[in-house]
């Protein structure tokens, strides 16, 4: 128990210090940099937490994907990133006072959420490994219960890819492409013509 | 000392306020408005994980990846607008938006 406090201590200090090293980070790359620490270290406490499969899609999901994408937007864009930090100082203080006023209430909301809601009557975490394990408790909910949410979830990430292409793809005059219709229309006609030459003279234009 | 549901729900607590406050002074930089906004969102996961562990009730995680989906959905289509919108202006500050009509 000692141990998992601990851990936990240390888990979420890494990832509220990270989630404020995110927003306040000069270089926008080093903000990326710590918010893939604050999903590595929130998937410690989903681990902790029991919820092992949800902590390895975060980190597959995330670090490996979002992430690189927001790494690979940051360095290919050539932007004055000192230029867009002004008012940074002036929007400081009534950001952190606005801030400041949404974490004491949230946090009055969910310790009364937690010592009266319905988690109040809860023993404790889920005990791991009671039976079936976590990713065969989700296989067997999300496949039956949620299967249409499933695939209106695919449908989700495949709308959401077409558009990311559509919205970059950028059509360069001058270059040459393949245009399918047009060489499926040829005829004979089209692509061919008939020359009478004269014999010794050759084709002239 | 034991680890409850107030101190997961405090962390992400916390946590959203840190995205909320990232979107207030970052008012020109979208790229970090999209990551606090992946800050936000991955304080909704933390407390539908902790709510699904305290509550043994596995939905919650469930619907902690469909959150997860719909947020990488979200940060592909927001940076393509955003290399889109830094093609035609040569910049990404948000605050001359509006200058774009049509």
């Amino acid at each position: 128990m000692l141990l998992q406090a601990i851990a936990f201590y240390l888990l979420a200090a890494t990832t509220l210090v990270a989630g404020l090293a995110v927003i306040s980070a000069r270089n926008p790359v080093h903000s990326v940099l710590f918010l893939i620490t604050t999903f590595f270290s929130a998937a410690g406490l989903f681990v902790l937490l029991g919820a092992e499969f949800l902590a390895m899609i975060l980190v597959v999901v995330y670090v490996g994907a979002v992430a690189v994408l927001f790494l690979f937007v940051v360095m290919m864009l050539d932007v004055d990133f000192v230029a867009l930090r002004q008012g940074f100082a002036r929007y400081l203080p009534i950001g952190a006072l606005i801030a400041g006023v949404l974490t004491i209430e949230m946090v009055i909301v969910a310790t009364s959420v937690a010592t009266h809601g319905a988690a109040a009557k809860s023993t404790g975490p889920a005990a791991p490994g009671a039976g079936v394990n976590n990713v065969e408790a989700i296989g067997r909910v999300l496949y039956t219960d949620y299967v249409y949410f499933f695939q209106i979830a695919g449908l989700v990430l495949l709308v959401a890819m077409i558009g990311a292409i559509v919205l970059t793809l950028k059509h360069r005059p001058g270059v040459k492409r393949q245009d399918i219709a047009a060489q499926v229309a040829r005829t004979p006609a089209s692509g061919m013509r008939v020359v009478s030459i004269k014999p010794g003279e050759g084709i002239g234009e | 000392m034991m680890v409850g549901l107030t101190h997961y729900l405090t962390v992400a607590a916390i946590l959203f306020t840190i995205g909320v406050l990232g979107i207030f002074v970052n008012r020109k930089n979208i790229i970090v408005i999209l990551m606090s906004i992946e800050l936000i969102l991955l304080a909704v996961n933390i407390n539908l994980v902790a709510f699904s562990t305290f509550l043994h009730d596995v939905v919650g995680q469930v619907f902690a990846l469909f959150v997860l989906t719909v947020a990488a959905a979200e940060a592909a289509v927001g940076l393509a607008i955003l290399v889109t919108f830094f093609r035609v202006r040569g910049d990404i500050a948000v605050d001359d938006v509006s200058v774009m009509k049509g």
